[in-house]
């Protein structure tokens, strides 16, 4: 039992659901605060959310819906971790995402791009994004934090300009793909069969789940990886041992800015969503993926369980009664999770040092014991 | 007059309205920021604490009675909006100075929390009071005139036609923000209290060896920024509206703030230079196309609202290697470390 507990990934497994035990507690007792007599029933209508219909096809058709969702968020939470792996708060994740969103759309519809060409094209200028982050880090020591929070107004300002050449007449909303560019869809390959013919549910799922895995075996099992997290654990002692530190903080920052941008397109071009050019704050998808990113631990394989996680509350606001409560209490859940997350670290801190103290209770009994077996006159003094 | 120059002289005053509005909450929410970094506590979570401000000046306007007084509807607002700036900031000072939590994180979920947590509870007293109204509007028409003092001045029009007024409004958060600024400066230069604020940022465990208590002096710096913050917040929603939705938060003013921050160099003096350009800037996007000058340009207004960022990002690009950034700030305080 001890010893489980020493493990580090355990460590982390226990410190995230204490946050999302806390998060949801916290959420019912906002919900008894504003109105007991419903409370429990919304609380688990956000646990319960697919599994709140009772057809089995409507249940298949809500859990497609979630698992759309789930696509970008698994993206941005893996940029996250991959930047945070190197010690950089890649904080720009939500302005990424929208490049990608924002490219995809664009190419799609301006220029009757196909599916993969956009797909491309918006990873590449997700990288450059990251890339502009890198290289004012790596040479002029700007702080990674403010030039993301910088790029990413920036970037939403620009994105509601471009995109306003392809909206519909008279709406703040960008065309649907289906009937102006069906040739940008993303393919389903039947995927959309398993979930009552599901018209959303494409190739965007396993692509994030795949890129999960290759994000883990980078980070894991090769020399540029290791070399990341060296970086990461101390930057100095990367440095002294010949690895190229300006050029990994670069090459992070560039791989993170494509996942996230990639996510944005996988969003986007399923046709699941218009883009508002009346958005005046940037998107919650990004900063999700932050939270999804340290609730998943860090781990790639944690953040697929965990962006499912928060899609999964966040679909699931939309089952509470309306007449008593509004539907973002999902998202207040989340925002709870994410602050707590926050806290982590003291977490397993203060399960190493309760490791520590009854470890030592125990060598201090032995002693005792074997000190009062051994010499009767030394214990009775 | 003519009729055009009028319009011109209208649309000027209504820059000027807007800019000097706008730069008002800008430098208050920079102040905030810079009074928590100097105690070496990054805020990024200005955004929220904005909402939360302007949801507790809103909350009061809301449930006082209407033919309360104007200066105690004054008054009791800004309380509001000050009250519940201070609580909400507990909450990054909990996490960041006595649990050492990173500060990015904690500050990002209190600008989600912020924007959620308003939304819940408007839209649950909204639906208390009335079933049909699920929206997280809150309407202030009436008590919002109390802030204002409106200039109408007639003007006689070539060609006759009936009197007409050349409008200006001034808003008594004008005012408030200059106080605002003052007292800032005096109490980060002039104070024994601020002078020390300002070694926890740089130095903390310099500053801890003579004496000082760190741990406090970064929690005051966190909590003024929360009465900052929130001042900030409630002075923008009642700039030009007179009804706000929780749902849209503040619209990225609290990042915009961070930039007139770090644009004005962590300084009071600068930031008030840099928030009156910044507000400008955002004035412009709001009513630059009422001239007809700027008009045919035919600048999107998307230009205007990303300039600052630009302009921002571009300084850091040149002065971070020798920042004027406190040393310290984003640190936890550590009383072993050298």
């Amino acid at each position: 039992m001890k010893n489980l507990l020493k493990r580090k990934g355990v460590q982390s497994l226990i410190a995230s659901l204490l946050c999302i035990v806390l998060g949801l507690l916290l959420g019912y007792v906002v919900l008894l605060f504003i109105n007991p007599a419903g409370a429990g029933q919304a609380i688990l209508a956000v646990i319960r959310n697919f599994l709140n219909v009772s057809k089995a096809n409507l249940q298949l058709k809500n859990l497609g819906n979630t698992l759309v969702k789930t696509a970008p968020l698994l993206m941005c939470s893996l940029s996250v971790l991959f930047a945070y792996k190197v010690g950089l708060f890649n904080i720009g994740v939500a302005g990424q995402y929208v490049v990608g969103a924002a490219a995809g759309l664009y190419a799609a519809l301006q220029w009757g791009w196909g599916w993969l060409p956009c797909l491309l094209l918006a990873i590449a200028l997700g990288a450059v994004s990251g890339a502009i982050v890198g290289m004012l880090k790596a040479y002029q020591n700007v702080n990674e934090v403010i030039s993301g929070i910088m790029l990413n107004w920036i970037t939403l300002y620009t994105a509601n300009m471009i995109l306003s050449g392809v909206t519909e007449q008279a709406s703040p909303y960008t065309l649907h793909l289906r009937g102006n560019a069906d040739q940008a869809i993303l393919p389903s390959l039947g995927l959309g069969n398993l979930f009552n013919k599901h018209q959303y549910v494409t190739i965007a799922v396993p692509l994030a789940i795949i890129l999960a895995i290759v994000v883990l075996v980078v980070l894991d099992k090769t020399r540029f990886g290791y070399e990341l997290r060296a970086t990461g654990n101390n930057k100095n002692a990367a440095k002294y041992a010949g690895m190229a530190e300006k050029r990994n903080i670069i090459l992070t920052l560039m791989i993170g800015g494509a996942l996230a941008a990639m996510g944005g397109a996988l969003l986007y071009l399923t046709d699941f969503e218009q883009w508002s050019v009346g958005l005046s704050s940037v998107p919650g998808m990004g900063f999700n993926g932050i939270a999804a990113a340290f609730l998943g631990g860090l781990n790639p394989i944690g953040a697929i369980f965990s962006s499912y996680f928060i899609q999964h509350i966040t679909a699931g606001g939309a089952f509470v009664d309306k007449s008593m409560y509004a539907s973002q209490i999902s998202d207040l859940i989340s925002s709870i999770i994410i602050y707590l997350c926050g806290f982590v670290l003291f977490i397993k801190y203060a399960i190493n040092t309760g490791l520590l103290r009854s470890e030592e209770r125990a060598l201090l009994r032995k002693q005792k014991a074997a000190a009062g077996g051994n010499t009767e006159k030394g214990g009775a003094s | 007059m003519s009729a055009d120059t009028m319009q011109v002289i209208q649309q000027f005053l209504l820059l000027l309205q807007y800019t000097l509005i706008f730069s008002s909450v800008l430098m208050m929410v920079a102040l905030g920021g810079c009074f928590s970094e100097h105690s070496g506590v990054i805020n990024l979570g200005l955004e929220g604490i904005m909402v939360i401000g302007a949801l507790g000046g809103a909350l009061v306007m809301r449930y006082l009675p209407a033919d309360a007084s104007g200066l105690v509807m004054v008054l009791l607002v800004m309380l509001g909006a000050v009250v519940f700036g201070l609580v909400y900031s507990a909450l990054l000072g909990v996490a960041s100075i006595n649990f050492k939590a990173d500060q990015t994180i904690v500050g990002t979920a209190l600008n989600m929390l912020g924007v959620a947590g308003a939304t819940v509870l408007v839209k649950a007293i909204n639906t208390a009071s009335n079933p049909d109204n699920p929206s997280s509007i809150i309407e202030y028409g009436l008590p919002r005139q109390n802030f204002l003092v409106t200039f109408k001045i007639p003007v006689s029009v070539e060609g006759g036609g009936a009197e007409r007024f050349l409008s200006f409004e001034f808003n008594w958060f004008l005012v408030v923000a200059i106080v605002m600024l003052v007292a800032a400066y005096i109490v980060l230069y002039k104070t024994r209290f601020g002078l020390r604020l300002m070694a926890c940022g740089e130095h903390p465990q310099a500053a801890a060896s003579v004496g000082i208590n760190v741990l406090k002096m970064r929690w005051s710096g966190v909590l003024i920024s929360g009465v900052y913050g929130g001042l900030g917040g409630i002075c923008y929603i009642m700039a030009a509206v007179s009804q706000w939705e929780f749902e849209r938060g503040v619209a990225g003013f609290g990042f915009l703030s961070l930039a007139v921050m770090i644009f004005g160099q962590w300084k009071p003096s600068r930031i008030a230079l840099a928030a009156l350009l910044f507000g400008l800037l955002r004035a412009l996007s709001n009513v630059g196309t009422g001239f007809a000058a700027l008009q045919a340009l035919n600048i999107p207004g998307g230009v205007y609202n990303m300039m600052p960022y630009v302009i921002c990002l571009v300084v850091l690009a040149f002065t971070s290697k020798k920042s004027r950034a406190p040393k310290a700030e984003g640190i936890p305080y550590d009383k072993g470390m050298r």
